[in-house]
C-alpha cells in the first residue's frame, strides 16, 4: 500500500513541475501506478533503503538510486539494483505476505497505551 | 524475480473483497531534472510511519503528514505502522527514512541542500483518492514554498 501511496504522490508532484525518484522492492505494485523514475531494491518491505546499521549497504543503495535520479530519461523507468538481502537465505521470499504472514497490529488499547508512554518520554526528556 | 505482492496480498486477505489496486497505464507526467543533484535542494519523504519525539501517531486512513526537522536524531524519531514489519526500522530509520545518509550526501556535496524539514506519513490508506487529492497537493505547497527541485521518496 506504501508503494502505491508514494507513486501516486510522485505523479502529483511530478505535474507540479518538480522531478521526483520513488524506491520500490514491491516492483509489480509501482509498475502498476506507474510513477516517473523508480528504482527497485529486492529486499523485504521495510528495507528500501538497506538494511539496519549497514552504513555501507545503504549508502551503495542511495547512492545509485541519487545516479538513476540523474540518468534515468524514460518517463515510467523502474532502474532494478543488484543487491541480494542474503545470498545464502532467501527464505523471505517464499513466506513474506504469504498465508500465516503475521503484521503486528496491537489493539486499540495497545496502541493508546504506547502512544502515552511515548508522549511521555519525550516530554520528560525535553521539559516544557 | 520479484515477489508478486498484488496477488500475495489478495490471497493473504482473501477474506475481504479483492482490493483494487491502481493502475496508471497512460505514461507518468515527467518534470526533465535540469541540473545534477549536486547543485538541487533535495526533499526526504518516506511512508514509514516516521514520528519526530511526541507528534501525534498516524490512524486508519490517515492522509495527515508530519515534519521531521532534518537534524533530528535517531532517538527522536519512532515508527509508527501496521503494514510491513516495523522491527529493524525501529532499530535503524535509515532502513526506510535515510535521513543520515541525505545529510552526509549532503557534506559530501553529492546533494546540493537537504531541505529542512523531511516529511513522513503512514502510507498504508487504502484510498488512492485521499493521497492524490487530500495528501498529495499540501505536499507540493510545501515543496514549492520552499523551493524544492528534487523529491525524494521511500515507501516502507
Amino acid at each position: 500500500m506504501c508503494h502505491q501511496s508514494v507513486g501516486l504522490i510522485a505523479r502529483v508532484v511530478e505535474a507540479a513541475g518538480i522531478p521526483t525518484l520513488c524506491m520500490t522492492s514491491a516492483y509489480d505494485i509501482t509498475q502498476a501506478v506507474n510513477p516517473p523514475r523508480a528504482v527497485f531494491v529486492d529486499y523485504p518491505l521495510g528495507h528500501q533503503t538497506g538494511k539496519p546499521d549497514d552504513l555501507d549497504n545503504q549508502r551503495a543503495i542511495i547512492g545509485d538510486a541519487l545516479n538513476a535520479f540523474e540518468t534515468i530519461s524514460k518517463p515510467g523507468t523502474i532502474v532494478r539494483l543488484p543487491y541480494v538481502w542474503d545470498p545464502n537465505d532467501r527464505r523471505w521470499e517464499e513466506t513474506d505476505y504469504m498465508p500465516g504472514f503475521r503484521l503486528p497490529r496491537p489493539k486499540k488499547d495497545a496502541a493508546d497505551l504506547a502512544e502515552q508512554e511515548r508522549r511521555r518520554r519525550y516530554r520528560v526528556a525535553n521539559p516544557g | 524475480m520479484p515477489i508478486a505482492y498484488i496477488p500475495r496480498t489478495r490471497e493473504l486477505y482473501s477474506a475481504y473483497a479483492p482490493y483494487r489496486w491502481v493502475v496508471n497505464e497512460e505514461p507518468p507526467p515527467w518534470t526533465p531534472l535540469r541540473k545534477l543533484l549536486a547543485q538541487c535542494k533535495v526533499a526526504l519523504m518516506s511512508s514509514g510511519g516516521v514520528l519526530y519525539r511526541d507528534q501525534p501517531r498516524f490512524h486508519r486512513e490517515d492522509a495527515s503528514y508530519r515534519l521531521i526537522p532534518r537534524n533530528a536524531n535517531r532517538a527522536d524519531l519512532s515508527i509508527w505502522h501496521f503494514g510491513y514489519p516495523t522491527k529493524d526500522a525501529e532499530q535503524d530509520p535509515n532502513c526506510v527514512f535515510p535521513l543520515e545518509r541525505m545529510r552526509e550526501f549532503e557534506a559530501e556535496g553529492r546533494i546540493g541542500e537537504l531541505c529542512d524539514p523531511a516529511f513522513t506519513f503512514m502510507g498504508g490508506v487504502y484510498s488512492a483518492r485521499k493521497v492524490r487529492e487530500e495528501l498529495a497537493p499540501k505536499i507540493v505547497e510545501e515543496l514549492r514554498r520552499r523551493r524544492v527541485e528534487a523529491l525524494y521518496l521511500v515507501p516502507a
